[in-house]
């Protein structure tokens, strides 16, 4: 990571402009619908100007001030994860001719080279995690492999934290430290430049910046501090695996059971979730069935079910899945927590569960790391 | 083709009924060039694709090095099994595998060997039972415990007989209810322990079949001083993908379609037997 310069905010267009001469579809965060989702950008003038996210337990509101910022919010939904890991796919299809014989197709998957502007430090975490998931091992998969190929990440530090974010305490944020092309820190008047990758110092080239002053490097050190420190959220430590597992009865599942509704929004905007379902759709003529995959959440009943028998039956069971895998034996499959500390799931969870305060209640007066 | 999600073609060459709605399909595959470079271990497993309906997880039920086709027991219960048993000879299907760890027949070598089934359970592991049979010097005692909830739901009756016949094996069958010239243990399986001479420091078990049933056996060849890491277990979780992606098979840490199906004791003490997990 290295700083390049200072880019006015007037400048942003000719970074689009560089990405798009580069062949690259650019995707950036936008407000619709209530939320800042992240879209194909057509121009600059499309970024949330002066937008900010109000969250807390169970809500998500947009307020808007005469700032010129266009990213003086946390996040919205939407992580890294529908362009990666998308929400639904054709695996391969099975073609049956008239005379029954079967045959197999897969289809390449076309993943056309994307910029992404505005990701977030957590969502990097998350999609390192991915990566991993789906990368590393004897199979990876091979459409998550073409679209995370395609990818080029542009990274804003995250200088306005949510009231629901606690990445300061898992050390996934608020600055991006790795993972991106380029990463800017907003100011009120531009961005400071930095690049992670060749690629990015390449698009630094084409672009107008100037030294950074003293002020400006200073400003951006003091805004990122301070995003920190306004963090009120925090996980009780980063490794609960010891503790999450010695509490399997602990009285607390039975109470967030109590109030969760099973409806899977978290595993739906967690950054990190991964489970999927496969199954098959025959059409109509029968001559050729789709193999297709979609997001699939362990608070469904479908989800550990085998024939005869539902492992998880009850909403405790499954919270505690959940939780235990999240925050627990993630560990033990990839090194290191499965959360990020984006708080989507506290926001966008219908009544409001706050993972750190059930990480808190389940593990206190526990040791952790 | 470097999908991995995608299956081969292969066709049905023979379908045993081996009871009314457990079937035995022998497999090859269409191309023969796949079917001549495939490869498994007792105990790994196919996905096998039926049109237009889905995908199910069956374990390999025969030989490595056996005969020119693949086999797989299956047993009618949902919805892609039900029509897997009725597939004739000469139908295709999707197959692609083999999946998960083996048994630890290596570790076996020298030992006494402990088969202990339930229900269908002696399906996965009568692969290792030929497999024994077939090296049969490498091997010390076999015992072969096998439990049922009613005597007719014992299928291969015959080989049973047949394999209590060899020297240095022993069988023992117990059906939950029995019937009428039933020439075995009625009642539990796991209740027939203090027959079988244990030699707990030169024995390796194998367990398949409903959890309670390997839990109670896996305690009574612990008390008995046999080692956790000689007490194996085949388990089972439901399972999409078979590669470790869709989460479905989760088991704690481990992923049981791709850190198991088989894991020795020690490995998943923690969580066994917990319901929820």
């Amino acid at each position: 990571m290295s700083e390049q310069g200072f880019l006015e905010r007037a400048g942003l267009g000719r970074l689009l402009a560089a990405l798009t001469a580069a062949g690259y579809e650019c995707i950036g965060p936008q407000r619709r619908d209530g939320a800042i989702i992240y879209d194909r950008l057509a121009g600059v003038e499309q970024l949330p100007r002066g937008v900010h996210d109000l969250q807390q337990p169970g809500s998500y509101r947009l307020t808007h001030s005469d700032s010129a910022r266009q990213f003086a919010w946390a996040n919205g939904p939407q992580a890294l994860k529908p362009l990666t890991f998308v929400p639904e796919e054709v695996l391969w299809r099975a073609h049956r001719g008239p005379d029954g014989a079967l045959r197999f197709d897969t289809e390449a998957v076309a993943a056309r080279p994307r910029a992404v502007l505005g990701v977030r430090a957590c969502d990097l975490a998350a999609l390192a995690l991915h990566d991993q998931h789906f990368l590393d091992g004897p199979f990876p998969d091979p459409g998550y492999r073409a679209r995370r190929e395609a990818l080029l990440i542009v990274a804003v530090h995250c200088s306005h934290p949510a009231a629901t974010c606690f990445c300061a305490s898992t050390g996934d944020g608020p600055r991006a430290t790795g993972g991106f092309d380029l990463a800017l820190h907003e100011l009120d008047d531009g961005f400071v430049v930095e690049t992670g990758s060749d690629r990015g110092e390449l698009l630094c080239a084409t672009l107008p910046l100037a030294p950074v002053t003293a002020a400006q490097r200073a400003a951006a050190a003091a805004q990122l501090e301070a995003a920190a420190a306004r963090q009120s959220r925090r996980l009780p430590g980063r490794n609960l695996r010891a503790a999450l597992f010695a509490n399997l009865e602990h009285p607390r599942w039975e109470d967030v059971a109590a109030r969760c509704l099973a409806c899977g929004n978290c595993t739906s905007v967690c950054p990190t979730c991964f489970c999927h379902a496969e199954s098959d759709t025959l059409q109509a003529d029968g001559s050729a069935s789709a193999h297709e995959r979609r997001w699939d959440s362990c608070f469904t009943k479908d989800h550990s079910h085998i024939h005869g028998l539902t492992i998880r039956a009850d909403r405790r069971s499954r919270y505690r899945q959940w939780l235990t895998h999240k925050l627990g034996s993630w560990h033990d499959q990839y090194g290191r927590s499965g959360c990020v500390g984006c708080g989507r799931c506290i926001s966008w969870c219908p009544v409001g569960i706050d993972i750190t305060a059930e990480a808190a209640a389940v593990c206190a007066g526990g040791d952790h790391e | 083709m470097n999908n991995p999600y995608t299956p081969q073609l292969a066709e049905v060459v023979e379908n045993i009924e081996e009871s009314p709605n457990i079937h035995t399909l022998r497999l090859r595959f269409v191309d023969p060039q796949a079917h001549a470079a495939y490869r498994f271990r007792p105990g790994q497993f196919n996905m096998l694709y039926l049109y237009g309906v889905g995908e199910v997880p069956i374990s390999i039920v025969s030989d490595p090095e056996g005969d020119e086709l693949f086999d797989h027991t299956i047993r009618a219960v949902g919805r892609v099994t039900s029509a897997l048993v009725r597939l004739p000879a000469g139908a295709r299907l999707g197959v692609r595998g083999p999946y998960g760890s083996g048994w630890p027949l290596r570790s076996a070598e020298g030992q006494d060997v402990l088969i202990i089934t339930g229900g269908l359970g002696c399906a996965p592991v009568v692969s290792v039972i030929n497999y024994v049979m077939r090296r049969r010097s490498r091997f010390r005692r076999l015992v072969i415990m096998q439990g049922v909830k009613h005597a007719e739901d014992l299928i291969w009756r015959q080989r049973y007989e047949a394999w209590a016949q060899v020297p240095d094996t022993r069988v023992f069958i117990a059906a939950d209810v029995g019937a009428p010239l039933w020439p075995w243990h009625v009642g539990r399986v796991t209740e027939l322990f203090d027959q079988v001479a244990i030699d707990p420091a030169r024995s390796l078990a194998m367990l398949c079949g409903p959890e309670v049933m390997m839990g109670v056996a896996a305690r009574q060849l612990l008390d008995r001083g046999v080692p956790e890491i000689a007490v194996w277990l085949s388990m089972e979780r439901s399972m999409h993908c078979a590669v470790g992606h869709c989460g479905h098979c989760q088991y704690g840490g481990q992923f049981v379609c791709k850190d198991g199906p088989i894991f020795h004791y020690g490995a998943i003490k923690p969580l066994f037997g917990m319901k929820g997990f």
